[in-house]
């Protein structure tokens, strides 16, 4: 009985609003019990609907990481972190993996950082508004959309051959470097373009100049957005693989680096070299290095999270 | 305020330093302990189906050489032969035989291609577990199930006895060194293979596959196989002789595998190879290194052809 309710409600309701929807809106409010029902449903049904897309998500996820976490966890002890890569899966270990990656991220951090925020700082205070400004901001957002293994290919030419960097932490820092910039300037340029301009108009009247300005009132107020941003953006360079493949980071090697000119390799190139090993053992290994990874991950989100919320509370 | 916040971005900077630091101390106290004279570094690059090999032999070429460093990459056959054809790398390795454009381009650059065979794979085609029909095929059969444009859509197709059930196809990208030789040997057609079937450079994808559908057929190496005896059901090829033979260690040894028994290869140039740390590592790999090669699942080589390896470099490192 209800559900035929329901339905001749809605064929109503669809033929009013189709034929007279001045009328309908007028008589919103002395609609027949039907129809309030029938909204109520769909708002149920909405209700639903967006629950189960966020739910599909966080089950994925929680599927995901258990099933990591079961498959790895026994793998990680010190051993693990101690020993080099090894054709035997109980010897194997990412010792170099796991510093090559601090190495790459430890020289890129700083020059991501620099570079980044000088250019943020560049275009929203220094450039004049003209043409030319506005084309090298529209290629910034284009960069920022150019697939990662194009990167790849311009490191190679560039740094690996041109610069005959070779296959170093160098090119690989630089590589990514170039990779995560437009992300960094355009997180960089929204937090600094949040910058009240009372307080900017307030530091000018007072006599400062523009660096003195950026120095004393844009840069402490909008560090923490630039900081949240840069490590945002690191961690998208950490889970890197294709383009560092590309410029000729090795799979296998038994040493960490010592100078940024030493060959290297990262951790999600020694996880898919395991995954892509036809000795199941290598995979359980696999699991082990994506928890370490995710660990590395999730520390700096949550480094991130810690410094704007500190800085924030000062401001 | 500002300097507040200048010395938090200082601390993490310097911390990431500090960390780097510790890991090159690290380095150093391991390099140091090497007694051998032999010094320098070796670059290996190439395909992922040699690695696993050349992965065991610098493991323990290093282990009795502390001083060299040899480092390993995964490029691809073609994509280590376009930085070995630079001479941006020492050693290739390679699935399959290096190409005429890439040997015309080494020798632009001075650099001569020394083909040395290091192993066997035997190429596996196989069947899902299930498969009770499927015992023996020839490259015939093969050629016409995998051709471009081929017709085949059922069991039935291929052969009269078979049920008319849809054929589901596995195998490798077409940037596989393996997809190269099965094309080459089996298709003749050099590079092209019916395109509608499920792809993967990943051949535990394949594996995957297979096991999981009743009525697929795929191939790929041997080591993939090895692995996941319990979940495939090998296909025995009828060699040139007309007999059907499974592929084995055994049968490659002795030759019957054929034609899906392929030689897989290191290459080095004569100039690379006056270098005493890679002569003692092509001379370790074709030593002790044989004897790695079926701990990581691929075929050594028989005795004869181990010598005739042997002669290749004795050859190319007297001029």
């Amino acid at each position: 009985m209800s559900a035929e309710e329901t339905i001749t409600g809605k064929s109503a309701g669809k033929l009013n609003h189709a034929r007279k929807p001045t009328e309908t809106k007028g008589g919103t409010f002395g609609g027949s019990a039907g129809r309030v029902s029938f909204r109520r449903w769909k708002n149920r049904l909405a209700h639903g609907l967006f629950l189960s897309a966020t739910l599909i998500g966080v089950i994925v996820l929680i599927i995901l990481l258990t099933d990591i976490v079961v498959q790895g966890w026994s793998h990680i002890d010190a051993d693990f972190f101690n020993h080099f890569g090894s054709r035997l899966a109980e010897n194997a270990g990412i010792k170099a993996a796991f510093w090559g990656t601090i190495w790459v991220i430890g020289v890129t951090a700083p020059m991501t950082f620099l570079l980044g925020v000088a250019t943020a700082i560049y275009l929203e205070e220094y450039a004049p508004k003209n043409g030319f400004t506005r084309f090298i901001q529209l290629n910034i957002s284009n960069l920022a959309g150019v697939p990662s293994i194009v990167f790849g290919i311009l490191g190679l030419t560039l740094f690996v051959r041109e610069f005959g960097l070779g296959r170093s932490v160098l090119a690989g820092a630089l590589t990514l470097t170039l990779l995560i910039l437009p992300i960094v300037i355009v997180a960089s340029r929204e937090a600094i373009a949040s910058v009240p301009a009372s307080l900017k108009q307030a530091s000018f009247a007072m006599g400062a100049t523009r660096w003195q300005t950026v120095q004393k009132v844009v840069l402490p107020y909008s560090l923490p957005g630039i900081l949240t941003g840069t490590i945002l953006a690191l961690s998208r360079a950490i889970g890197e693989t294709a383009p560092l493949i590309m410029i000729g980071a090795v799979t296998y090697l038994a040493f960490t680096p010592g100078y940024v000119l030493d060959p290297f390799t990262v951790l999600p190139i020694q996880i898919y070299s395991w995954i892509s090993e036809a000795r199941t053992e290598f995979h359980d290994l696999a699991a082990a290095g994506i928890i370490v990874l995710l660990v590395m991950l999730l520390s700096m989100n949550a480094l991130a999270i810690y410094l704007r919320n500190k800085f924030q509370r000062k401001n | 305020m500002w300097m507040k916040s200048l010395k938090a971005t200082g601390a993490v900077v310097l911390s990431l330093s500090l960390i780097v630091g510790c890991s090159s101390n690290a380095n150093q106290s391991g390099g140091n302990d090497g007694g051998d004279d032999l010094s320098g570094n070796i670059k290996i690059d190439g395909s992922s189906t040699v690695y696993p090999i050349t992965q065991a032999v610098a493991e323990e070429f290093m282990k009795e050489n502390p001083g060299v460093q040899v480092t390993v990459s995964t490029s691809g056959t073609g994509g280590g032969f376009e930085k070995w054809t630079q001479g941006e790398t020492d050693i290739n390795d390679a699935s399959r035989p290096i190409k005429d454009e890439e040997k015309e381009e080494a020798e632009k650059n001075g650099i001569e291609p020394v083909e040395i065979p290091v192993a066997y794979d035997a190429l596996t085609v196989v069947v899902n577990k299930e498969n009770d029909f499927v015992d023996k095929m020839t490259i015939e059969q093969l050629k016409k199930l995998w051709e471009p444009d081929s017709k085949v859509e059922t069991w039935k197709d291929i052969n009269p006895e078979w049920p008319d059930e849809p054929v589901k196809l596995y195998g490798p990208g077409t940037s596989s060194g393996t997809f190269d030789y099965f094309t080459e040997t089996v298709l003749e057609t050099d590079g092209k293979s019916r395109t509608d079937y499920t792809a993967s450079e990943d051949d535990n994808t394949l594996v995957q596959g297979v096991a999981g559908d009743k009525n697929s057929l795929g191939y790929f190496g041997f080591s993939y196989y090895l692995e996941n005896k319990d979940k495939l059901k090998p296909v025995k090829i009828v060699n040139d002789e007309g007999k059907a033979v499974e592929p084995s260690i055994e049968n490659v040894n002795n030759g019957s595998y054929n034609p899906l028994s392929r030689p897989i290869f290191i290459y080095a140039s004569p100039k690379v190879m006056e270098r005493p740390e890679v002569q003692a590592f092509i001379d370790f790999y074709l030593k002790t290194g044989n004897e790695l090669v079926e701990e990581v699942g691929y075929v050594k080589l028989p005795e004869d052809q181990l010598k005739e390896s042997k002669e290749i470099v004795k050859e190319a490192t007297k001029e």
